[in-house]
């Protein structure tokens, strides 16, 4: 029953998989550079798990057509569009603000920054 | 010690999202919570509302334009942050 | 020291005036085309500012700035946003809500008025975000020395 779940719903297994990656970049390692990766899988996990919510088995893009046809759920779409520019401006807030430690301390390990700045 | 910390919450992270999958509708399943709700009328009717063939395009622009304003507003923020957080004044 | 000279890669520099004329093509098609196929603002913007990257990489940072200096990038995306809402205070003008298009008297039914509405939204929504982007880049982009 397990391997019959695991089979039917294998996406959320990967997205679960991609985001646990994603968590154990944010909070085990040290380098500032690795965290911001981290965020990033995990912030991706979640974009691959709205728009697997919005498939519908034999919908085409949700692009009108002359004739009738079942098209794939749009909100999902626009919703993760707008959250992936979100993503994108953090990254380069986040990126810029790393910069900017390096240049004051010379170095990106967490625990270092934590002893100069005392 | 961190990393073993680090690695035990990641695992137990991972086990009680893994515990709720069963609950989730199947891929591609047409009667799932998520395609029941508003996206058939944004289907049915955003033609006759917005004028353009693209759905994603209309709900973006015209249903959630406010949401799309606000969008636009925090990229702007973004790059003005960056901006500030690294540009030298060049001489 | 002189500043490090820009790459001499002649494969790279003859790639890239090949390769950037149809970039920015295609993400003016992209732009425009956002209302009746894929695309859009923000995939559009996004294109655009590659095609750019390309080039400052190929010929770099200073010869780009010739283009489209970081004034004029700062003009570009307000103006983006000066459209966007330009649009929205346009409806209100004639009585509808913020960003309500269709009351717009562009069209012969509201539904017209709106897409001209979403196509000028469009392109707001585009240069913002191409300008942004690049803007962006120019500020991470490694300096040459003492950057």
């Amino acid at each position: 029953m397990v391997l019959e779940m695991i089979f039917a719903k294998y996406n959320y297994i990967i997205y679960i998989t991609l985001m646990t990656i994603g968590f154990y970049g944010m909070i085990g390692k040290r380098n500032l550079i690795k965290k911001l990766i981290g965020m990033s899988i995990f912030q991706y996990s979640i974009f691959l798990f709205y728009v697997s919510a919005a498939d519908v088995s034999g919908g085409t893009a949700p692009i009108l057509l002359k004739e009738p046809a079942v098209y794939v759920n749009p909100l999902p779409h626009v919703l993760i569009l707008t959250a992936i520019v979100v993503a994108v401006s953090t990254l380069a807030v986040g990126l810029s603000l790393v910069i900017r430690i390096y240049r004051e301390y010379g170095t990106l390990d967490e625990d270092k920054i934590l002893e100069l700045s005392k | 010690m961190r990393r073993y910390l680090a690695i035990l919450s990641c695992f137990i992270f991972w086990a009680i999202l893994v515990y709720g999958v069963p609950d989730l509708p199947a891929i591609g399943d047409p009667e799932a919570p998520a395609n029941k709700h508003v996206a058939p009328r944004y289907i049915e009717r955003s033609y006759e509302e917005s004028g353009v063939p693209n759905i994603v395009t209309a709900i973006l622009t015209n249903y959630r334009g406010y949401d799309t304003l606000g969008e636009t507003i925090v990229i702007f923020t973004a790059g003005i942050s960056v901006m500030l957080l690294l540009r030298r004044r060049e001489k | 020291m002189k500043a490090a000279p820009v790459s001499n890669d002649i494969i790279l520099r003859t790639g890239a005036s090949i390769m950037v004329p149809v970039i920015l093509l295609w993400g003016f098609y992209v732009l425009v085309h956002g209302a009746i196929g894929p695309g859009g603002g923000f995939q559009a913007g996004v294109i655009l500012a590659a095609g750019f990257i390309l080039y400052t990489t190929a010929f770099g940072l200073k010869e780009a700035k010739k283009i489209l200096s970081v004034k004029l990038l700062m003009v570009i995306a307000s103006t983006g946003l000066f459209i966007y809402t330009g649009v929205g205070v346009l409806a209100i003008i004639f009585g509808g809500n913020f960003l309500e298009y269709g009351v717009i008297p562009i069209g012969e039914t509201p539904a017209e008025a709106s897409k001209y509405g979403i196509e000028m939204v469009e392109i707001g929504i585009g240069l913002t975000v191409m300008a942004i982007m690049l803007s962006i880049f120019y500020d991470i982009v490694l300096k040459e020395k003492g950057g």
